[in-house]
């Protein structure tokens, strides 16, 4: 494939990014502490006096976080390290209450793996990971408060994070997004994220430099908490463009840290973390060594579910399915577990059932979800009503139309489509008398078009059709109204 | 080692302390004399030695993931020297 | 009959279930030994309504016959240790005005097991100090005078208020704490006991942290016995403090014997300083002649890295110290100090700056310093490295011995403004800091007079969990010491 390259005015420019991805883990209370971490509550509320750095307060690890670093970690193929341990991070920031950050630096718990991508034009690379480390999130600054004074709320203070870092192995706007995706897919797979970027649950640094191709790594930039898959592909961009055009024009790229503003759709250097840094890292005295053994990994490996990538594959070879199909409905975990409820509940062999089921769900469903503005899990109708339209349909109780119209009455009503049916006489007619008796009434009521039919006329068939569905009430079987049509008009 | 004055401004500017220019000067040998003390240590060969990481052997406990705490806004501002509206109060920052 | 003031803890046991006098009579009597001493200014805050209301509340549980093992017993509270609803300030401008809405585990226990809080004690701020002379709310002055001369003298540190307090009879005991000697030098200076137990023993959660991994609460008290009942108070698991033992806490005082039969004590020959006080070395002779009369077994032991424990201990602890003190920065509690027209980084200068005394902005300093890029591994690294090889050391040494017997100080008592230069102070704590880089359980025990009639400490060290071993080994001296003298004042 052609890299993807910034036009500059002196040639093209390569361009090199890594991401460092921010996720919120997933856990009840916090990662030191047992304050609560649900979003958008009262300002300082969820927040205990270890949260706030009160003299004397002590931190203590929430064993959930390590199992989700972990699992996560698994999920990523990637090295699992059995001993590990926390350093604080120091520096002074209004919504970093102790000082420092309590992170891993020298010692992660997960080490190198790996996250499979495929952008849009379905492209396949593969994108290393670095490490993955725990680490408390900061809290948050309010600014539009008052004219001169900024409020500290420390709410998030505290929760875990998981700081994913990928290896710079990204090489387009169109790969970090995809790489995103793929990684909040995994994690929401796993369940030791959310993936809510709305609530800043997972953001990213996006690291970006550019060069000349082949040339060695360019200086780069961090933009800062970039939340959402088109910011991050947005920053990748504009930060290229920028760096090229400062080098054009003989400038010489800082290492800085940045932000992006959707607004503008541009980046700007951080008035608040021009310091030079110096973390002064060491190992925080309060903690021990986060130590594990080979029975936890396996537990937490045993805890894990089908992951994306094997699931689309099974998709496609042991269920028939499309790429497009199979991608599109394990894109989520609660989708495909939704349509694997279906196919179980159908009662039938998955191979013989999946493409019909497939089809349906991704048309018939997600249509119907997205006029209600419903997530799946919030689905009115369920995978066994699901199954029993498809069966009603597969029996030929139900015609395609049919099925449609019993569908919408299900979505509004609850109610199970076999009743639905029977209460409505909705069922499908393959009597063929009651439909040669329509016919016959409908060839009588026509003669002229009956006459121009016979005369070559051949599209007037469709009228034909129309009229005896019509009046059978849209309850004929529509292969059998066109056999009997043809017979009646030959 | 000798800690000059810029080190001197540096390290209080790292560590958020205030210092006047009077006391630059001699800070820098305070810390000059104590550093050049403690570099003594240099002299012990640590070669193939951990790092101490637990003083007395110990091992980490971990917490149940359970709300336990937190809901208690009042004690978390009891002793701000400005809280509005539930915040803490600081001058403006810009990001 | 002997004073109210001048019973040992056990002493006021005995007394106030045989109803000699009231927990609220006991209380009183030090609340007006602490009015009449004020000129020590041993205490930053006192508390004689709660300590009146907990010594009513001890009383009706003696009435019922359901008291705990220190109900009434009139007790300082270092000012380190957070204390619900009382201004804790850490000797402190930074935290001037705060109250805690929390209590610290150690000092919890002790309320739980009955104690009469009577104020806070006077420190060295933040705990940084071995004269009390670093304390934002003045210096304090040890009750003692040396032979015939006026000057006032200091009562060590950091637990000083502490130390003065006790001594002067101001209270029957005090918690302390202790992270490179600060509860025996003082201990040894005034002429009580104090023990640090081992790392952990003790819950940090609520104390005031100064450098986390070497921090330890401790009780001082006028007996050795008396130690025992507060520490037995003091220990215990704490879910709250990661770095806390899970281990059983024995009766340390029901466990006293004193029987130093069989017991192997070591001899640390690098202990031996050149140039050492004669006085600490005939304190010392005597010490390891006492123990041999007690049926000890003398042992000469070798601690290789002794001399680079000091050098080690001031990297460690101003590196923690950097850090733990981060959280002083004017946003949520204590002083903020904002300069006209200041941003949020000038408001973090400006109240450190303010808040911060010499020594503390010192040790921040240093701390930093050895923290920061390219310095860390050859600083911080080679440190906990020596840490390392002085923990080792004691091990070895523990092949040959149980017990270790030491000077606690280089020398007596000193005058204020008599160490102005911060190394020579630091020196100080040569004696100590070692079992507090290797968590050691470790206590001072009065031993004898200086030529100038000044106290003076024998330490002993005991193996990791072996405080009922030291406090054996310290009930031997005091017996065999007999020390009775009082200071003047």
């Amino acid at each position: 494939m052609k890299p993807w390259t910034v036009k500059g005015a002196t040639g093209d420019w390569e361009i090199v990014v890594g991401l460092e991805v921010h996720a919120q883990v997933t856990a009840q209370s916090k990662l030191f502490s047992g304050a609560a971490t649900t979003f958008g509550a009262e300002p300082n509320s969820q927040v205990s006096l270890v949260d706030a750095a009160m003299p004397g307060m002590l931190p203590v690890l929430n064993g959930e976080c390590v199992r989700q670093a972990v699992r996560t970690g698994l999920a990523l193929g990637a090295q699992i390290n059995k001993w590990s341990r926390f350093d604080r991070k120091n520096y002074f920031y209004a919504d970093l209450p102790q000082g420092y950050q309590i992170s891993q630096l020298y010692h992660p718990i997960v080490g190198e793996g790996a996250l499979a991508i495929e952008t849009e034009d379905g492209a396949k690379s593969v994108v290393g990971i670095e490490r993955i480390h725990l680490e408390q999130d900061a809290g948050k600054l309010v600014h539009d408060l008052h004219p001169n004074q900024s409020y500290v709320d420390l709410n998030r203070s505290g929760c875990a994070l998981m700081e994913i870092v990928s290896k710079p192995d990204i090489r387009s706007p169109a790969e970090a997004g995809a790489y995103v995706a793929a990684l909040r897919q995994l994690l929401r797979y796993v369940g030791s994220c959310d993936g809510n970027m709305d609530e800043g649950s997972m953001r990213a640094d996006v690291n970006v430099s550019v060069r000349r191709p082949g040339e060695p790594f360019g200086t780069r930039t961090e933009t800062k908490n970039v939340n959402s898959v088109r910011f991050i592909m947005q920053t990748v961009e504009v930060e290229a463009r920028r760096q090229v055009g400062v080098i054009e024009g003989g400038g010489s790229i800082v290492q800085e840290t940045r932000l992006f503003d959707p607004g503008s759709g541009t980046t700007r250097s951080m008035r608040s973390k021009e310091d030079a840094h110096d973390y002064r890292y060491f190992p925080d005295p309060d903690l021990l060594p986060v130590e594990f053994d080979d029975a936890f990994v396996g537990d937490c490996l045993a805890s894990l579910p089908e992951l994306p990538v094997a699931k689309r594959a099974r998709y496609e070879s042991a269920l028939g399915l499309s790429p497009y199909l199979a991608a599109v409905l394990t894109a989520e975990k609660d989708t495909a577990a939704w349509y694997e409820a279906l196919l179980e509940a159908t009662g039938k062999p998955e191979a013989e059932i999946a493409l019909r089921a497939a089809n349906w769900v991704s048309s018939d469903l997600f249509g119907a979800l997205k006029r209600l503005g419903l997530d799946i899990t919030a689905s009115p109708v369920s995978p066994a009503a699901g199954a029993e339209l498809l069966a009603l349909q597969a029996d030929g109780t139900l015609s395609g139309p049919l099925a449609k119209q019993v569908f919408e009455i299900m979505l509004e009503t609850g109610e199970a489509p076999a009743a639905i049916v029977e209460a409505r006489g909705l069922k499908q007619v393959t009597d063929t008398g009651a439909i040669d008796a329509a016919i016959a009434a409908i060839i009588a009521a026509n003669a002229d078009k009956v006459a121009q039919y016979k005369g070559g006329k051949e599209a007037l068939f469709g009228f034909f059709v129309g009229q005896t569905m019509k009046a059978m009430g849209g309850k004929a079987n529509p292969a059998a109204v066109n056999e009997r049509l043809k017979a009646a008009l030959a | 080692m000798s800690v000059d004055e810029p080190t001197v401004r540096k390290i209080a500017r790292l560590a958020r302390i205030g210092i006047a220019d009077d006391d630059v000067a001699p800070l820098a040998g305070e810390l000059s004399a104590i550093l050049g003390w403690i570099e003594q240590l240099g002299e012990v060969d640590t070669a193939g030695v951990a790092p101490m990481t637990a003083v007395i052997p110990n091992h980490l406990a971990w917490r149940v993931d359970q709300v336990t705490d937190g809901d208690v806004q009042g004690k978390v501002l009891a002793n701000a020297p400005d809280a509005t509206s539930g915040f803490f109060a600081v001058p403006k920052v810009i990001e | 009959m002997t004073a109210l003031t001048d019973l040992t803890i056990a002493g006021m046991k005995a007394g106030l279930a045989a109803r000699d006098f009231s927990a609220v009579e006991l209380a009183d009597a030090h609340l007006a030994a602490m009015e009449a001493a004020r000129g020590l200014n041993a205490f930053i805050v006192e508390t004689p309504d709660i300590a009146r209301a907990q010594a009513a509340v001890a009383d009706a549980a003696l009435a019922r016959g359901d008291a705990r093992p220190l109900a009434g017993i009139p007790l300082g509270i270092k000012d380190l240790f957070c204390t619900e609803g009382v201004q804790t300030t850490a000797g402190s401008k930074i935290l001037q005005g705060f109250i805690p809405q929390y209590e610290s585990t150690v000092s919890g226990k002790l309320l739980a097991d009955g104690a009469v809080m009577l104020g806070k004690l006077n420190m060295d701020e933040f705990a940084m100090g071995s004269s009390n002379e670093t304390s934002a709310y003045g210096r304090v002055i040890s009750p003692w005078k040396a032979g015939d001369s006026n000057r006032e003298l200091v009562p060590g540190g950091s637990s000083g208020g502490s130390a003065s307090a006790v001594a002067a009879r101001i209270a029957a005991g005090a918690t302390g704490t202790d992270t490179g000697g600060s509860i025996r030098q003082p201990a040894a200076f005034v002429g009580i006991s104090g023990i640090k137990p081992t790392y952990g023993r003790c819950s940090r959660w609520g104390v005031v942290a100064f450098a986390s991994s070497l921090d330890q609460a401790g009780p001082m008290a006028r007996s050795v016995a008396d130690c025992a009942l507060m520490l037995t108070s003091m220990c215990g698991y704490d879910a709250k403090d990661s770095t806390s033992l899970n281990v059983p806490v024995p009766d340390f005082a029901a466990g006293l014997t004193g029987d130093m039969r069989g017991r192997r004590i070591g001899i640390p020959r690098e202990y031996r300083l050149d140039g050492m006080d004669p006085g600490i070395i005939a304190l010392w002779e005597q010490g390891i002649a006492w123990m041999k009369d007690a049926g000890a077994e003398i042992v000469e032991v070798s601690l290789p890295h002794t001399k680079y424990a000091l050098p080690a201990y001031y990297i460690i602890a101003p590196a923690e110290a950097s850090s733990n003190l981060a959280r002083y920065d004017g946003v949520r509690y204590g002083l903020r100090v904002t300069p006209p027209g200041g941003n949020l980084a000038d408001m973090y200068a400006a109240t450190r700056a303010a808040g911060f005394g010499a020594e503390v902005k010192r040790r921040i300093m240093i701390g930093t310093y050895v923290l920061s890029a390219g310095f860390y591994d050859a600083y911080y690294t080679q440190a906990q490295k020596v840490r390392t090889l002085i923990a080792r050391d004691f091990e070895r040494a523990w092949e040959q011995c149980d017990l270790l017997l030491t000077p606690t100080a280089p020398s007596a008592a000193f005058a204020f403004g008599d160490k102005a230069d911060p190394l020579e102070m630091y020196l100080n704590d040569v004696f100590t800091v070692p079992s507090s880089l290797a968590g050691l359980p470790a206590m001072s025990v009065p031993a004898g007079l200086s030529a100038d009639g000044l106290p003076l400490g024998l330490q002993i060290i005991g193996r990791p969990l072996d405080e009922a071993g030291v406090l054996d080994a310290g009930l031997a001296i005091e017996r065999a010491a007999g020390f009775t003298a009082r200071p003047g004042r």
